[in-house]
């Protein structure tokens, strides 16, 4: 086994499940631009997830039953459906041929975060990025900004469903006005990034282009789906970035995201994104450099932009700079073990009775990330001082004890040592859990081994 | 507790051995080098709306500039809880309104961090590196003044992070602690020792897991033991441990009291808490800001409660990144704004004041035209208290902990003596 394979399964994937390695290791390259160039589509695991309206739906309908008893199983089973939403979404990492993909779909969904921690669209988050994010991974990322902008999920999280201009029809009739949410982050989050060279004018200009663009209520057709209204609509030109838009409704946002779409700062913002993500929190600038060229060249193809990343040297050193996240951990130790199952805790915790059901979500909340929770449109941080606090570490100790006491009966931990990192594993943790006591401790001494807390 | 010996980390780190031992332990002698003084810096995630918490009601411009969001007077039904005739709190506060009396809550209003702009991320970047450039430097004011205090702890960590992560502010070189409850098995022993010796070419993971070792022996001592003396917790593995994953607010501060409590434990402490960023449907003395105010009031009436004769040498800093819009915006909430409102409270406080100079809420008076003007530096105050709380120089406080030189100078007069 190459140590480049090992790379590629680790780095670049998910992690290694049984047999990756070897399969990667005559081409890993190839392994994993195969992967780019073929969509496979929605993941099995997550067939039988809702749509986004029919979710947005059931949401409204629970909001507007004013009998506590009658609301309270409505709420519940908005709950239970998230729940299952993200176990399904974990177990299809877990799961997954193509792990790149995979990772590039929680990578854009992070860049694009919307937040159960808006009640609105909790039981939206994963049939959003089935929608709005999975299609687009390797297509323009002009195409997702658009999925991702006029997604009522986006539009709710943001506010912006109920942004009105000022001087439109409904904001003078019923004295509403802007929210600038949607219009701010937009420019600092989603494209220019916060040094892009916006202004709080622009912030305030893209919200009145954005003005109308909502989601059709209880009452409207299609409940839960994308709606432009237009008595919302802020009249008259506006100026973003310099640049006028004469008064065109729709057409001025539509106009204004293929622009951003295609700004330098955009392609920058979205080339330090990436590399920070794959290669190092410092991530070196001629990588960055290489992949804004490649946005810029390919006019924002992303299937293109990660395949330069493939192509770079610091892509492939073998030093592993990146500490994992804890669902890159709790994923890849999934697919190490070649199993869903992980541990459960049972210390009467009510309130987390998902997980139980769950033990891979458990897992996640134990860690300190359940799916689609980030604290903020921001998104997860995706640097290690973010993630590997003393007591995050501990806790990941702890984890992985836990694994290997649940697991470790049943699995020969060399084994699973020499599958999952290869090359990878240096002598001293080969050694540490050849010679652990127990096959549990040198299971949990492999998890919580730097060479696979790293990747 | 004193009966009670549980085999917890404190006990197991003696295996670790030599140096790594020593730096955990926390040693009766420091108690000398270390004063009593406690400081809880509780940051509020989002951009809190400071003209909602603490409203300057008798404002001529107040009712009429916040419309929907103008919260009644002392007198009406649901108003304001007065303090100086002129401000008047959020009543979502209550519990923490006798406080002012008491001279033990001080408010600083149309306060601002150096920051001018209203990008969350940065903003708390900059409130939490004391500088006056996001992203300038890696460390954070907080840390940088524990390295000024130090002295000779012998490696004792001063600072403690409740949650799992540390935040900028408490990040840098000295050595702090972190703790959150957790559920999961307790590595022990043998097997730490084994992890510990595979980190050795791995100094983040090593040093990480080393201070967070610590912190479960600190948390294990002080969160053992409820006020009566019995034990709060389910055995597991013949360990105590507590009990719930996600605490209440309440619950985070009594067990953030607890670890400050203790003689031997850390005397700083940074917690977050979140859901300020209230773009819609923000509420007056109902609704979203009010249940983020009402969770800050309890996580100050447990910490009060937890901290115990302790709590008269504590301050309670309250910070946020920025203020919001001065006016509603179009959908019942605010956007990002500038000046906000800080709480200090605590025993150590001299309070029973609002500290401002008042901009005023005027149309011309406004930020921009939109934002409460900011006419005092967060980082004065935060210096003031690292000054007169804990005796740091203005020389290392002006150098070191915000290097901005003298400007601005550390707020007087804000402990009392």
């Amino acid at each position: 086994m190459t140590l480049q394979a090992a790379i590629a399964t680790n780095r670049f994937g998910l992690g290694a499940r049984p047999g990756d390695i070897t399969a990667a290791q005559s081409d890993p390259r190839g392994w994993l631009e195969a992967q780019l160039a073929r969509d496979p589509g929605l993941p099995p695991d997550l067939h039988g997830v809702e749509d986004s309206a029919t979710r947005l739906a059931a949401t409204y309908a629970a909001r507007k039953e004013k009998d506590e008893e009658a609301r309270k199983p409505l709420r519940e089973a908005l709950r239970a459906a998230y729940r299952d939403d993200a176990a399904r979404r974990t177990r299809a990492a877990i799961a997954t041929d193509a792990p790149l993909r995979e990772r590039l779909v929680h990578f854009w969904s992070n860049h694009f975060t919307v937040s159960t921690s808006r009640p609105i669209v909790a039981a939206a988050v994963v049939p959003y990025e089935n929608e709005a994010i999975r299609p687009h991974v390797t297509g323009r990322f002009a195409d997702m900004l658009l999925a991702v902008t006029r997604h009522p999920v986006m539009l709710a999280y943001l506010d912006n469903a109920v942004s009105a201009g000022p001087d439109s029809v409904a904001g003078i009739r019923r004295q509403r006005g802007l929210n600038e949410n949607l219009g701010r982050e937009l420019l600092e989050l989603h494209t220019l990034g916060v040094d892009g060279g916006y202004s709080q004018t622009d912030v305030r200009e893209l919200a009145r282009v954005l003005t109308g663009w909502s989601v059709a209520a209880e009452r409207d057709r299609d409940t839960g789906t994308f709606l432009f209204r237009a008595n919302l609509h802020e009249p008259g030109d506006k100026i973003l970035l310099g640049q006028r838009y004469s008064e065109d409704g729709m057409g001025e946002g539509l106009l204004a995201l293929q622009r951003l779409a295609r700004h330098p700062a955009t392609a920058r913002h979205v080339a330090t994104k990436l590399a920070r993500h794959f290669i190092a929190d410092d991530p070196p600038p001629a990588v960055v450099a290489a992949l804004e060229k490649s946005y810029h060249d390919s006019d924002g193809h992303l299937g293109e932009v990660t395949r330069t990343l493939l192509h770079q040297d610091a892509a492939w050193a073998p030093e592993a700079r990146k500490v994992k996240t804890p669902t890159e951990l709790v994923v890849s130790t999934g697919r190490a073990l070649g199993t869903d199952i992980h541990p459960a805790v049972d210390d009467g915790d009510t309130d987390m009775k998902a997980a139980r059901a769950e033990p891979a979500l458990r897992s996640l909340a134990l860690l300190g990330q359940m799916p689609f929770a980030a604290p903020s449109p921001a998104g997860w941080p995706d640097q290690a001082a973010d993630w590997v606090g003393p007591e995050a570490m501990v806790q990941r100790v702890d984890w992985a004890l836990t694994v290997g006491e649940k697991l470790g009966d049943r699995i020969d931990p060399r084994r699973i040592a020499e599958q999952a990192l290869g090359p990878f594993a240096g002598d001293a943790t080969r050694q540490a859990v050849a010679r652990a006591p127990s096959a549990a401790e040198g299971l949990a001494l492999l998890i919580s081994a730097p060479e696979f807390q790293r990747r | 507790m004193t009966a009670f010996l549980p085999f917890n980390r404190r006990h197991l780190l003696a295996g670790l051995g030599g140096a790594a031992a020593l730096s955990l332990l926390p040693q009766v002698s420091f108690a000398r080098t270390v004063g009593e003084q406690r400081f809880i810096l509780i940051v509020l995630r989002g951009g809190m709306d400071g003209l909602a918490a603490v409203a300057p009601y008798a404002d001529r411009d107040y009712a009429a500039l916040r419309g929907r969001l103008a919260l009644p007077d002392p007198n009406a039904q649901g108003g304001v809880l007065d303090l100086d005739g002129f401000f008047g709190l959020n009543p979502a506060l209550a519990d923490i309104h006798p406080w002012y009396k008491e001279g033990q809550l001080l408010v600083a209003h149309a306060v601002a961090t150096p920051y001018r702009d209203r990008s969350h991320f940065d903003a708390q970047d900059l409130l939490e590196n004391g500088t006056v450039t996001p992203h300038g430097v890696a460390s954070g004011w907080l840390n940088r003044a524990l390295a000024q205090l130090g002295g000779d702890t012998g490696g004792r960590r001063l600072g403690l992070a409740v949650g799992q992560g540390v935040p900028l502010v408490l990040r840098g070189a000295a050595p702090v602690a972190s703790w959150s409850p957790s559920p999961l098995k307790e590595a022990d022993g043998d097997f730490l020792d084994r992890v510990v010796a595979l980190y050795a070419d791995d100094p983040m993971l090593a040093n990480a897991l080393k201070a967070g070792l610590g912190s479960a022996s600190m948390a294990d001592h002080a969160l053992n033991t409820d006020a009566d003396g019995a034990m709060d917790g389910a055995m597991m593995d013949g360990a105590p441990r507590p009990k719930a994953v996600r605490l209440d607010p309440a619950q985070l501060g009594t067990a953030t009291g607890r670890l400050l409590a203790d003689t031997n434990g850390p005397r700083v402490a940074v917690m977050d808490l979140q859901g300020w960023d209230t773009h819609a449907q923000q509420g007056t003395t109902a609704g979203r800001l009010a249940g983020a105010l009402g969770n800050l009031s309890k996580v100050l009436v447990a910490l009060r409660a937890s901290l115990g004769p302790a709590w008269r040498q504590t301050v309670v800093a309250v910070v946020t990144e920025f203020g919001r819009t001065a006016r509603p915006n179009g959908t019942g909430g605010t956007d990002h704004g500038t000046a906000t409102a800080a709480l200090l409270a605590g025993g150590a406080v001299q309070g029973g004041r609002v500290l401002a100079d008042w901009p005023g809420l005027a149309n011309d008076r406004l930020y921009q035209g939109r934002d409460l003007a900011p006419t005092q530096d967060l980082r004065a105050v935060m210096k003031g208290i690292l000054r007169d709380h804990f005796g740091l120089d203005t020389g290392a406080l002006d150098k070191a902990v915000f290097p901005g030189g003298d400007t601005p100078a550390a707020t007087r007069d804000l402990i009392r003596t």
